[in-house]
């Protein structure tokens, strides 16, 4: 194995001057903690556009106090156009799938720990490293800058799909400079993260310290290594796509638009296109994305859910070889988005068998998770909640996921609110959960303080339940026929369901003002908590054989010699505080 | 400089194996293992744009076959000079043959700009048929790789200059990139000669 | 604080899985001939994934009350049989599950989308727009005339853009924003888009479609019961997408008829 100062990796001195320190800067935490924050920005962002909606869907003519003076042509009066409700939409699904659940659990978390957890100093190419980072944030203001030009953000969806989001101002509101904007932000947004995944994999194989073997990485590091191939794939064929889109939204090109159309009563000068293109490539990406989103969370799960167990994870390498197994079958199955696109009926078949079979690997990893929970000695702290919570929701999420992968129930249930609550429990509540667990179990490492736990406890509380009331009656809504992606309700079927989504609306508003706590106390902790030892939770691996935080080398000049695998929790005698044995060999901090 | 308290004391973990015998292990080297990383993305990028343009040329009855202009062929041979010479640069460590490839890829360059004025002069443009714009799409992609190849190649000639060992390990990496950089073209070309 | 999470977890298990079994939201009656099958795929579904469903959120339950930290000195113990039972199960029963489920529900779905239409059908054309869908008949003459994109116009009700003047086969075409049709006739739709994607979706006949511009789609189907039924549009198309909705009338072969010769006679 290699040692981490083997010329080839990247040395650089201590940074000086609050630039280098704090801004532009070069190490992996610094860049780690910067992608946390530009999450958090955009959390708090898509949250509010989520009440938006929520709230609207509610009660759509009751005003909204103070939506006047900040968007007068999306909610003159307080009243959310539907268009702009479309908007609110598009943005919302673009800025949580991409700049949160992308970048928090892996580019923001992985960052921080990949290098820390093979021991090495820092990510094999920091320069590239630093510049994800700022492509990014560059891309997050170019997305968000189409809330104010032009008339809008569009309002196609985060799926975009041609050609109402390729033919230009024609198609609607938003559909003029808005939608180029976003198209725009998803290319750079591909570039980052393809830099970021180079980093993650060239780190992964070639810097690790001594005797840590790649049977010996912590099982989060496995995470965000797949996780970054996965990505590799999946980036580098939305990147052409958006391409594609923007020539033909500025280009006069016909990718994806036929001949024909016939729009806002003009006869579009685009001819030979198939929208059908950009669903595949689109999809291509998009399913391979969303265990993008959720891959590192089980990495993270299975983690930290021993060291509260104080038991090792059960069957490590049966678990490895499942993130394998999805994220290879992750390719396969992207045209169960498109069952009913007007696609070849028998691919439709042919997707769903992957589709199927990807819940083999699935349901090994939950029950692997509740097997280690099994016989435990189980510490209820915080992050512990949030991993069980986390498999309890990964399991609702799962199963509706079930139904949708059958095309003759997806006849059915496509486009229907069925479809919008299974992605949100395995998305935004599962995936969240992760990025939740992460957060309080790294936190004392990150900042050098504890988090509160009683507000910890509270938040965990009030958000498990709050998304169970949010989301698990949406399959109701869905079975009922109610289809998603509506601004209001109008249709004779739909009018009797109001009164259950008003149910979901304020269960939605206080879950969301739950968060708040969540955020009081990590701003607060970051500052003022009280100071955090190494190894607050008796954890094996080599994070916690460093400082909190660790100092800006990770080891202080002498890289730690791994003698054994993250999963040595429950030996010895059993007496409380000698029954774990950490990877690194003794203890080696800095000395200077 | 962080200071750091003196650490608890270490529970004691299941004894330590006796040590394994010494074993030469290959160096790494990241910068290596990072181009081979940029290759597969890059070829993934490719490889979409070959789907998309053979779904496009079935999708409707809009293909215009058209003749490519013959300075690709030249631009193709100066491309493969290059990379003759910068594999000669590497294993001789020459940071003058460096120079010659960074001009030869440059003059690569700019035969493709010239290239496309030959295009735009048969009335050829980026929106007038599909075979065209997949001509424009793809020869453009490829040019900025070059472009950022020729970054790489940059930054190797400034290693050269500065003071310290010859920079061997990024002139490998520049010249696995260069190379592929060929290899990439190649396909192109043949998917253009096939389709186009 | 382990009991507590076992007891919620319950709880919430519990109350959702009632309200699934009680069908107190549930799909509309079924109108449609080859619906029941649909149905019975989703019920099947539902079983077996509600028995996974309780079995993981109580085993978490239960595991959750049953193993915290008693601080006794007692040493963890591992699963009986490892990882071993996880992997047979998931591949063996779940994968019976998922078996079964693919061979039944390939069959189901190639009733409705991989067979071709009764050859008795009624054809019927429709076209969806930006936010509205029409249909067509093709008239006593039994064909449909050509349409022209170019001469579509919404002013004068041409939304099909057919020439009249110089086609004599759209001279008859009727034109309609309602679908009617008869009562266990066969129904073959062809579906084409004016501007971008929609699709047309009628929960009670179990069946949805997507409209796709530059493709023509068919769709078919019979129903059972007469009536009058929502088309929602589900795939998004613009602003008016939640305002984009026709009605089907499902009349009696004898009053079917009666309004088609009504129609008729008006073009």
């Amino acid at each position: 194995m290699t040692h981490a100062t083997v010329a080839g990796a990247h040395r650089h001195a201590p940074p000086q001057g609050f630039l280098r320190k704090h801004v532009f800067s070069l190490d992996h935490k610094v860049i780690g903690k910067q992608y946390l924050d530009l999450a958090l920005v955009a959390v708090c962002t898509g949250m509010i556009l989520s009440w938006l909606m929520r709230f609207h869907l509610a009660w759509p003519e009751t005003p909204i106090p103070g939506l006047a003076k900040l968007s007068p042509n999306g909610a003159a009066g307080g009243v959310i156009t539907p268009e702009y409700y479309l908007s609110l939409m598009t943005m919302h699904g673009t800025i949580m799938v991409f700049f949160v659940l992308t970048t928090a659990p892996f580019a923001g978390f992985g960052n921080y720990f990949l290098p820390i957890q093979v021991g090495a100093e820092d990510m094999a190419f920091p320069r590239i490293n630093m510049m994800s980072f700022w492509v990014t944030l560059v891309a997050f203001l170019v997305l968000i800058s189409a809330f104010v030009v032009g008339d809008g953000p569009p309002l196609s969806g985060w799926t975009a799909y041609a050609p109402l989001s390729a033919v230009g101002k024609d198609a609607g509101p938003g559909q003029g400079v808005g939608q180029t904007l976003w198209a725009v932000s998803i290319t750079l947004f591909c570039v980052a993260q393809l830099l970021g995944a180079l980093n993650f994999v060239t780190t992964t194989l070639d810097l690790r310290t001594k005797g840590m073997s790649l049977a010996r990485m912590p099982y989060s590091t496995w995470a965000w290594f797949i996780t970054s191939v996965i990505g590799l794939i999946a980036f580098a064929v939305l990147m052409p796509a958006c391409i594609l889109l923007i020539l033909d939204r500025v280009a006069g090109t016909s990718f994806f638009i036929p001949a024909g159309l016939v729009i806002s009563d003009r006869l579009q000068p685009h001819a030979g296109g198939s929208p059908l293109l950009w669903q595949h490539l689109f999809w291509f990406f998009g399913h391979p994305e969303v265990y993008i989103a959720i891959l590192p969370g089980f990495g993270i799960i299975s983690h930290i859910l021993p060291v509260f167990a104080r038991k090792p994870l059960l069957g490590p390498r049966v678990m490895i070889a499942c993130l394998v197994a999805i994220a290879f079958l992750s390719y396969t199955v992207w045209g169960h988005h498109m069952f009913l696109s007007g696609m070849n009926p028998f691919s439709a078949t042919l997707f769903s068998v992957p589709t199927l079979v990807i819940t083999i690997p699935a349901t090994i990893v939950t029950l692997l998770w509740i097997g280690t929970i099994y016989g435990a000695r189980l510490r209820f702290t915080t992050p512990a909640l949030f991993c069980l919570g986390f498999v309890s929701v990964f399991v609702s999420g799962g199963i509706s996921g079930f139904f949708l992968a059958q095309p003759s129930i997806d006849t059915y249930l496509h486009g229907t609110y069925f479809v919008v609550g299974h992605f949100h429990f395995v998305m935004g509540v599962a995936a969240m959960f992760g990025i939740f667990a992460a957060t309080y179990f790294w936190a004392p490492k990150m900042f050098g303080r504890m988090m509160n736990e009683t507000l910890g406890k509270w938040h965990f509380w009030l958000t498990f339940i709050g998304v169970y009331c949010v989301f698990m009656p949406m399959h109701y809504l869905g079975l009922a026929g109610n289809v998603r992606r509506y601004s209001a309700f109008t249709d004779d079927y739909l009018k009797p369901l109001i009164p259950l989504h008003r149910f979901i609306t304020v269960a939605a508003l206080f879950t969301g003002a739950a968060q708040l706590i969540f955020l009081f106390n990590l701003i607060r902790s970051r500052f003022r908590g009280p100071q955090a030892p190494d190894n607050p939770w008796e954890a094996t691996s080599l994070e916690w054989s460093t400082t909190s935080p660790p100092p800006f080398d990770n080891f202080g000049g002498r890289p730690p010699v791994v003698e054994r695998g993250p999963n040595e929790y429950g030996i010895g005698s059993g007496a409380r505080g000698v029954d774990y044995g950490m990877q690194a060999a003794a203890a080696r901090v800095s000395a200077r | 400089m962080t200071t750091v308290a003196s650490s608890p004391a270490q529970p004691p973990g299941p004894p330590t194996p006796a040590a394994p015998p010494v074993v030469e292990q290959p160096r790494p080297r990241p910068a290596q293992t990072g181009v081979w990383i940029a290759i597969a993305a890059i070829s993934m990028t490719f490889a979409a744009l070959t789907s998309a343009m053979v779904v496009r040329g079935s999708a409707a009855a809009d293909w215009r076959h058209f003749r490519l202009p013959p300075i690709l062929y030249l631009n193709t041979a100066l491309l493969l000079a290059s990379s003759a010479v910068l594999e000669a640069g590497r294993r001789r460590v020459a940071a003058h043959l460096v120079w010659v490839t960074l001009g030869l890829g440059l003059v690569f360059v700019v035969g493709q700009v010239v290239a496309w004025r030959q295009l735009a002069a048969q009335g050829l443009f980026l929106a007038t048929s599909p075979s065209s714009a997949f001509f424009y799409v793809f020869t453009a992609l490829h040019g900025l790789h070059v472009l950022g190849g020729l970054g790489g190649l940059g930054y190797v000639l400034r290693r050269f200059d500065a003071a310290g060992p010859a920079p061997v390990p990024a002139l490998g990496a520049a010249a696995l990139y260069w190379h592929f950089m060929d290899v990439l073209w190649l396909c192109v070309l043949v998917l253009l000669v096939l389709r186009v | 604080m382990g009991k507590l999470f076992a007891v919620v977890v319950t709880i919430i298990t519990v109350v959702s899985t009632a309200i699934f079994i009680a069908h107190t939201w549930w799909l509309p009656p079924d109108i449609s001939a080859h619906g029941h099958a649909i149905d019975r795929q989703l019920s099947e579904t539902m079983i077996s994934s509600g028995v996974l469903f309780v079995l993981s959120q109580l085993a978490l339950a239960l595991f959750a009350w049953r193993f915290g930290d008693r601080e006794d000195g007692r040493r963890v113990k591992p699963f009986p049989g490892g990882a071993t039972p996880m992997v047979v199960f998931a591949a063996v029963l779940v994968g019976a599950e998922i078996l079964t489920l693919t061979l039944v529900g390939a069959k189901v779905w190639a009733g409705v989308f991989q067979t071709p239409p009764d050859p008795n059908s009624l054809q019927i054309d429709v076209q969806a727009e930006q936010f509205a869908f029409y249909f067509r008949y093709p008239g006593p003459d039994g064909r449909f005339g050509a349409t022209h994109p170019e001469l579509i116009n919404e002013a004068s009700e041409n939304f099909f853009g057919l020439d009249p003047a110089r086609d004599t086969s759209a001279r008859d075409d009727i034109v309609v924003p309602t679908l009617t049709i008869p009562l266990n006739r066969p129904i073959a739709l062809t579906l084409r888009a004016k501007d971008v994607n929609h699709a047309f979706y009628v929960p009670e006949l179990r069946i949805q479609q997507d409209f796709v511009p530059g493709l023509t789609i068919p769709l078919h189907f019979t129903a059972t019961q007469t009536g009058r039924y929502e088309i929602v549009c589900t795939q998004l198309c613009g602003l008016g997408h939640y305002n984009m909705r026709a009605y089907i009338e499902v009349l009696p072969q004898a009053q079917f008829d009666q309004w088609l010769k009504d129609k008729a006679a008006q073009q």
